[in-house]
């Protein structure tokens, strides 16, 4: 019987088997993150909220009201006192409002923070917009110093008209000053 | 390093240890894989001893949480990356080869480089138990910001080991695909193919796809602990559920790495002892392609508590029931082969159908799980680790050990002692079960992973789970003495030592030769030792 050959391996095919999990990797490191936040901002998994740039105007029906209530926590090691100045508010939605929070530095060295928000449930995440808000940048706090950090807010009315609660949360992370 | 690989056609085996280090020979390197899987098999375990020991009774006996955490991590690891998937590569370096046809496997010096790098990475894992601070304690799942913000200094050497692991997988997996694709007989259709090397084909592409994100996730980890990136640290923008998405993303394929060549195992083994050709073998293969492609759409079910709006996790909770279908096409293939055949229950018919069995359990706590309203009480319970444990060590763990009976005596040419091997089997059988069962109550009622003390409740189950598992961890001992005794003194084994065992590798003698198939085999002996009807 005439031997058959066995095929051989060519060049691309190495060049596919080799370049695929490295490929893959890549993605991993540099597409999938990038494209997670893209996902968060569009549909508001996670609470992730939104901004807005001015303060446009929205159709606003006066009948209906939400109740939005502000939460705060702090990561461990944060030595900053923090947390809103009312607990909860009645809103409407299309209508902007404005409430803070208040920190106070109980230290006698300066502290650097960040606050990351979070809105439950999911499905109001994405209606959710910030003009204002002290979340945006990174905060710095004196020795002992009290300040009152603002933040203006919008629920926009194309929210579910199902959700009458809608939770603010905010953590403060402590950053390398 | 010589260059003997162009001439290893005339003669043996080196002499000496150095054969070992140099081996390019599929069939050693398939030996030193299977024995390094056992020993690390062995060493999980005594990890797992001493979970149970602990767990033994409610309290704080033995030894302090962290340390128990400690030993809840690298059991996972160990037996995932060390045991389990080193295992499936030994059998497939073993077996491919023979089953396609092939002399050797694809790429001879690779292959001795994917396996001397496994005994450093097991080794650098381990040793971080001897560091400052002690070993990774976060659980093998390593969730961000456990294992970045808090973690010892030692994750840094697990994060090289899992860069090493993986390293070596996408290897053997590249190995594996070149060698099906370019070194079966000429004569050999794809659809000819022997269902072990269709799984494994399989399997490595899950490889090629899951292997490099995982180690994207822990470079980025890396990042985020010495250079000062926040991928997963809300602080500087990441998000520590991002980390859970790209682990599942990887995790999820990978219990599929760790299942299907075990199908493949027991596609062979219940045709041998049925004495009837494998029901419905194209259905197989594509049943084995599905699961393959629905494993990477399915990642979140592992996160229906993270907060996922409603309408993801209905996605994910239909996505997974999908993967009973494919799933169920092989368990009823299974189970058509046995019908009106003439069973005989052999040591590897003996674990192949209780690989059924309990798989199956296995497979339908999971359905469980992946009912989102149902996860919300079962996630993070006992339950979890009764499923997982039901699929993990009745599922792949038992097709390994049913795979070394079944083709142990083509390997080192001896049988092995039956009686002793049966008894081992039902000790192993009966012991599992009173092991990983009364955890499913445990979980039920609430009782959580990863604890090393529970409330008095749980007691009962607890101690009755844990005088299992001593029973079961001391049946390794007589496994080791019936693998030893077989090789050492065994009677010697026909070529071919089961009836009508199928198969390429049952054409050559026992044990089987150095080097094989120089000449690739002709289409007739193709068609007539393949698995279709």
């Amino acid at each position: 019987m005439a031997e058959l050959e066995r095929k051989k391996i060519t060049k691309r095919f190495w060049i596919t088997l080799v370049s695929a999990p490295i490929l893959m990797l890549l993605f991993a490191v540099f597409v999938m993150p990038p494209l997670y936040e893209v996902l968060c901002d569009i549909t508001g998994f996670n609470g992730t909220t939104g901004t807005v740039e001015t303060e446009q105007q929205y159709e606003v029906d006066e009948e209906r009201l939400v109740e939005v209530s502000f939460f705060a926590s702090t990561m461990p090691g944060f030595p900053v006192q923090f947390g809103p100045k009312v607990a909860s508010m009645d809103v409407v939605p299309g209508k902007f409002y404005t409430t803070s929070y208040i920190a106070k530095n109980n230290t006698d060295y300066e502290v650097v923070g960040q606050a990351v928000p979070s809105v439950a449930p999911t499905d109001a995440a994405l209606y959710f917009k910030k003009l204002e808000c002290f979340c945006f940048t990174r905060q710095v706090f004196k020795p002992h110093e009290e300040v009152e950090m603002t933040l203006r807010f919008v629920i926009e009315p194309e929210m579910d008209e199902d959700i009458q609660d809608v939770s603010l949360s905010y953590n403060f992370f402590k950053l390398e000053s | 390093m010589s260059y003997t690989a162009a001439h290893d056609d005339h003669h043996g085996p080196e002499k000496g240890l150095l054969r070992w280090v140099k081996t390019t020979n599929h069939k050693d390197i398939g030996s030193l894989y299977m024995w390094f899987a056992f020993a690390m098999l062995l060493i999980g375990g005594a990890f797992a001893m001493g979970i149970r020991a602990e767990l033994l009774q409610p309290g704080l006996q033995l030894m302090d949480p962290q340390f128990f955490n400690q030993l809840t991590t690298m059991h996972g690891l160990i037996m995932v990356f060390g045991a389990i998937m080193p295992a499936f590569v030994g059998l497939g370096n073993w077996l491919i080869p023979m089953m396609v046809g092939a002399p050797d496997m694809a790429l001879p010096r690779m292959n001795n480089w994917s396996f001397w790098i496994l005994p450093f990475a097991g080794g650098i894992l381990l040793s971080t138990f001897f560091m400052e601070g002690g070993a990774p304690a976060f659980g093998w799942t390593f969730y961000a910001p456990l294992s970045t913000t808090f973690a010892p200094d030692s994750t840094d050497f697990f994060i090289f080991a899992v860069h090493l692991l993986g390293f070596s997988s996408i290897m053997g997996a590249i190995n594996i695909i070149a060698t099906v694709l370019n070194m079966r007989a000429p004569e050999m259709r794809l659809m000819d193919m022997p269902l072990f090397v269709w799984t494994w084909l399989i399997t490595s592409f899950l490889l090629i796809g899951a292997m490099p994100v995982l180690a994207g996730a822990v470079t980025m980890m890396l990042t985020d602990r010495n250079f000062g990136t926040a991928f997963f640290d809300a602080t500087g923008g990441g998000d520590p559920v991002m980390f859970q998405h790209i682990f599942w993303f990887f995790g999820h394929p990978e219990v599929y790495i760790m299942i299907l060549p075990a199908f493949g195992v027991v596609s062979h083994i219940i045709p041998t002892f049925a004495r009837k050709p494998l029901f419905g073998y194209s259905s197989m293969v594509y049943a084995t392609a599905s699961i393959a492609f629905l494993s990477y759409i399915v990642w979140a079910h592992h996160m229906f508590l993270t907060g996922m709006p409603v309408a993801g996790e209905l996605y994910f909770m239909y996505a997974t029931m999908l993967i009973a279908v494919p799933t169920g096409v092989k368990v009823f293939n299974w189970v058509a082969t046995m019908w009106k055949g003439s069973m005989t229950f052999e040591t590897p018919m003996l674990w192949a159908l209780s690989f059924v069995f309990l798989f199956t359990i296995g497979g339908f706590s999971g359905l469980m799980l992946g009912i989102a309203p149902a996860d919300i009480q079962y996630h993070d319970t006992y339950f979890v680790v009764a499923h997982f444990h039901y699929v993990l060590v009745t599922g792949a763990l038992w097709s390994i050990i049913a795979a070394t009976f079944y083709w142990l005596p083509k390997w080192c040419g001896n049988m092995y002692n039956e009686k002793l091997a049966k008894f081992h089997f039902w000790w192993a059988m009966i012991s599992v079960n009173v092991l990983f069962f009364p955890q499913h109550f445990l979980g039920l009622a609430g009782m959580p992973r990863r604890i090393p003390d529970y409330s008095l409740q749980f007691a009962d189950f607890n101690y009755i789970s844990s005088i299992g598992a001593f029973s079961f961890g001391l049946s390794f001992i007589l496994l080791t003495y019936i693998v030893i005794d077989c090789i050492r003194n065994g009677t010697p084994s026909e070529a071919r030592p089961w009836d009508s065992a199928k198969g390429l590798e049952w054409t050559l003698p026992s044990p089987a030769p150095y080097h094989s198939f120089n000449t690739p085999p002709a289409r007739a002996v193709i068609l007539e030792e393949s698995q279709h009807s």
